[in-house]
C-alpha cells in the first residue's frame, strides 16, 4: 500500500517534469525528432519519463499479491491531489472551484472502481 | 480614436493568430492520449497472458507486451503536447478517463465482471471530466 503511494508520489512528480519540459515543444513534433537539441538533451522531459517508469515499478511492486485493487487505487488517485498542489506551487496555476469539483467526482469515481474491483 | 483601438486589437489579434496557427485542443489531446493508454494496458495484459518464457528475452519477444509499450510512449507524447499549452491542475485528472477505457474493454475483452461499483465509477469519472473539460474551455 506504502508502495503504490509512493507509485502516485512519484508519478505527480513525473506529470510537474513534463509540463516544465514541454514549454520549448514550439514547434510541434518537428523539435521531438529533428531539432538539434532533441528530446534526449532536454533533460526535463527525460526526468518526467524517468519518473513515470520509476512510478510504474512501484506501482506494479504494490498491487502483487496480497496488494488489492480496491485498497490501491484510491492511492492512485491521491497523485491527482499532489499534481493539483505542484501545479500551484511551481507553475501558478490558479485553484478555481471548476477544478475541485472535477477533481473530487473523478477521485470519488476511482475509488468505487476500485471497489468494483475486488 | 474609436476605429483605430479596434484596428489595433483586430491587429494584435491576427498576430496571435499567425503566431498560433492551429489552435489546439488540449483537453481533447489527453482523451486520445487516455484513449492509448487504455489500449497500452489491455496489450499488456495479453502479452502478460501469454508469457512463454520469463525473463527480461521472453519480455523483448513479446509482441503484444512491446505493442502495449509502445503505445505508451505515443501516449506520452500527445500529453506532453497537451501539457504545452494547457494547465497542468486541469489536464491531469482528466487522464482518469483511462480507467472508464480499461474497465469498460475488459469487461469486453476479457469478460470481467461488471458491477454496480464500477458503473457508478464510470459514471463519476465521466462527470469530473466533462466538469474539468467545460471549465477548461471558457
Amino acid at each position: 500500500m506504502l508502495l503504490v503511494l509512493l507509485a502516485s508520489f512519484i508519478g505527480s512528480f513525473g506529470a510537474v517534469f513534463l509540463k516544465s519540459g514541454a514549454e520549448p515543444v514550439r514547434q510541434g513534433l518537428k523539435y521531438l525528432f529533428l531539432s538539434q537539441r532533441a528530446p534526449f538533451f532536454n533533460w526535463r522531459l527525460a526526468c518526467g519519463v524517468g519518473l513515470f517508469l520509476l512510478s510504474s515499478y512501484f506501482f506494479v511492486l504494490g498491487i502483487r499479491p496480497p496488494g488489492e485493487l480496491s485498497v490501491l487505487y484510491p492511492m492512485v488517485s491521491l497523485g491527482y491531489i499532489f499534481t493539483l498542489l505542484w501545479a500551484r506551487i511551481f507553475f501558478g496555476e490558479p485553484l478555481t472551484r471548476v477544478k475541485f469539483y472535477g477533481l473530487f467526482l473523478i477521485v470519488l469515481g476511482v475509488i468505487f472502481v476500485g471497489l468494483g474491483s475486488k | 480614436m474609436q476605429p483605430e483601438t479596434k484596428l489595433s486589437t483586430a491587429a494584435s489579434n491576427s498576430a496571435q493568430v499567425s503566431e498560433k496557427p492551429v489552435r489546439r485542443q488540449p483537453v481533447g489531446l489527453v482523451f486520445c492520449c487516455t484513449i492509448l493508454g487504455a489500449a497500452a494496458q489491455v496489450l499488456m495484459k495479453t502479452g502478460a497472458n501469454h508469457i512463454t518464457q520469463p525473463g527480461v528475452l521472453g519480455m523483448a519477444t513479446n509482441l503484444p507486451l512491446m505493442a502495449g509499450y509502445c503505445l505508451y510512449g505515443l501516449s506520452t507524447l500527445l500529453l506532453v503536447l497537451a501539457l504545452r499549452d494547457g494547465e497542468l491542475s486541469l489536464l491531469y485528472p482528466v487522464i482518469a478517463l483511462t480507467y472508464v477505457w480499461v474497465t469498460v474493454l475488459s469487461f469486453a475483452i476479457f469478460h470481467d465482471e461488471m458491477n454496480p461499483w464500477k458503473i457508478v465509477g464510470i459514471v463519476l469519472i465521466v462527470a469530473g471530466v466533462t466538469v474539468l473539460g467545460k471549465g477548461g474551455k471558457r
